[in-house]
């Protein structure tokens, strides 16, 4: 399964960015063969307007299935629901404590957004 | 003569020039404010509103049994107002510019235009004065389309003072294009001189020539003057502060009505404008950006 974490660095010991429209990095983890490879998301950090829908597409086409991100907007969310891509908004720590958790259970999908836009 | 008054900054004076101009010109004049996020000028000339207009700027409608979810409106689309991610496309009608490109894009013709209004305009008199406002609806964050439909009701006779939004942005653009001249209100103060600096630019990067009104110009803050010299921008006015001219603006009262002196001031200013607009077309070099 692909599991994307929002980042604020490079590396699994990276703080989980609480953003996710303006998240640094994505981590694109593999929960299969335990591999990760790392997005740059500067494009959507720039966006005026937009870049959690920017975000979407984003991980859309890395083929996530699963988002584990602090915090979640309205717009957002409702292109990740059309993408069919699941939201474990709430994480925290590092990426690596973050994978731990929802590998153990411990996160739980949101059922919507949990944020206004441009929080 | 269309004549827009702008400024980097907020809250420098931009509506206090417009519209005491407007009330010092003799003869018909026509003011628009196209500061359509918080437009204030009524609130000094309180007109009787004879017009009152919505504007609305097309927004995509997808037929869903038309479409094949190839994708290719949300690749057009910059703005991420519409997207497709592997499904039939999401809308998001309040990111839209209203351009139509995916309506143009789809192959299999799936997507139409329906209207999504974004505000009015409103159209008044007082006095000699014809005043056009607009008014953004609240939560709409996309001003220039009626910004433009506040431009294209602007009607005939005499001078017209565009008083402009603060900023540098897509707005201020939409207010300032095609006027003749534009008078940049600033004050004295840093971050008066570093908008004033941006608005500069702006301003240089359309075309039109331009000149400065310095408000608050007795704050003892000496360089916005210098940046002007070094710039060779011309000060067209400098307005001490004037805690009398704050007083009457607080009871929504223009200074030309309520404090001795100011009609001659900003009938000095017109004067000075129309010459410097005059001045600066004669020496040539200022090319019109298209309207």
């Amino acid at each position: 399964m692909t599991i994307v974490v929002t980042a604020d660095g490079e590396t699994l010991d990276a703080p989980v960015d609480q953003r996710f429209g303006r998240a640094a990095w994505f981590i694109v983890y593999d929960s299969l063969t335990k591999e990760f490879k790392v997005v740059d998301n500067r494009q959507s950090l720039d966006a005026a307007q937009g870049a959690g829908i920017q975000a979407a597409e984003t991980i859309s086409r890395l083929g996530a299935e699963c988002l584990l991100t602090g915090h979640c907007g309205p717009k957002a969310f409702r292109a990740l629901a059309a993408a069919g891509i699941r939201v474990y908004s709430g994480a925290g720590g590092t990426v690596a404590e973050a994978i731990a958790s929802f590998e153990a259970g411990r996160l739980t999908q949101a059922a919507a957004a949990d944020v206004d836009g441009h929080w | 003569m269309t004549v827009a008054i702008a400024s980097g900054k907020g809250g420098t004076g931009k509506t206090t020039v417009a519209l005491n101009l407007a009330l010092a010109i003799d003869g018909p004049v026509r003011l628009l404010d196209c500061d359509v996020e918080e437009p204030n000028c009524h609130i000094f000339l309180n007109p009787s509103i004879q017009e009152r207009e919505a504007i609305s700027i097309p927004v995509p409608f997808v037929d869903e049994a038309k479409c094949t979810a190839c994708g290719e409106c949300g690749r057009f689309c910059q703005y991420h107002a519409i997207v497709s991610l592997k499904t039939k496309p999401l809308v998001f009608p309040e990111l839209c510019h209203g351009c139509g490109g995916c309506a143009k894009v789809c192959p299999t013709v799936a997507i139409s235009e329906v209207e999504r209004e974004i505000g009015v305009v409103e159209t008044g008199a007082s006095g000699t004065i014809r005043l056009v406002q607009g008014r953004l609806n609240v939560g709409v964050p996309l001003s220039p389309p009626l910004i433009r439909a506040v431009k294209r009701r602007t009607g005939d006779g005499g001078p017209v003072l565009i008083d402009c939004p603060p900023g540098t942005s897509c707005p201020v653009i939409s207010a300032l294009r095609g006027s003749d001249f534009v008078v940049l209100v600033t004050e004295s103060t840093p971050f008066g001189l570093n908008d004033l600096a941006l608005a500069v630019e702006a301003v240089r990067a359309l075309g039109i020539p331009f000149a400065v009104v310095l408000n608050r110009a007795s704050t003892g803050y000496l360089r916005v003057v210098e940046y002007c010299g070094r710039e060779s921008i011309h000060i067209l006015l400098e307005l001490p502060e004037d805690r009398r001219v704050a007083e009457a603006y607080s009871r929504g009262r223009p200074a030309v009505e309520e404090v001795p002196g100011y009609r001659l001031v900003f009938q000095r200013l017109w004067r000075d404008i129309e010459e410097a607009a005059h001045l600066q077309r004669a020496a040539g070099g200022v090319v019109h950006a298209d309207a």
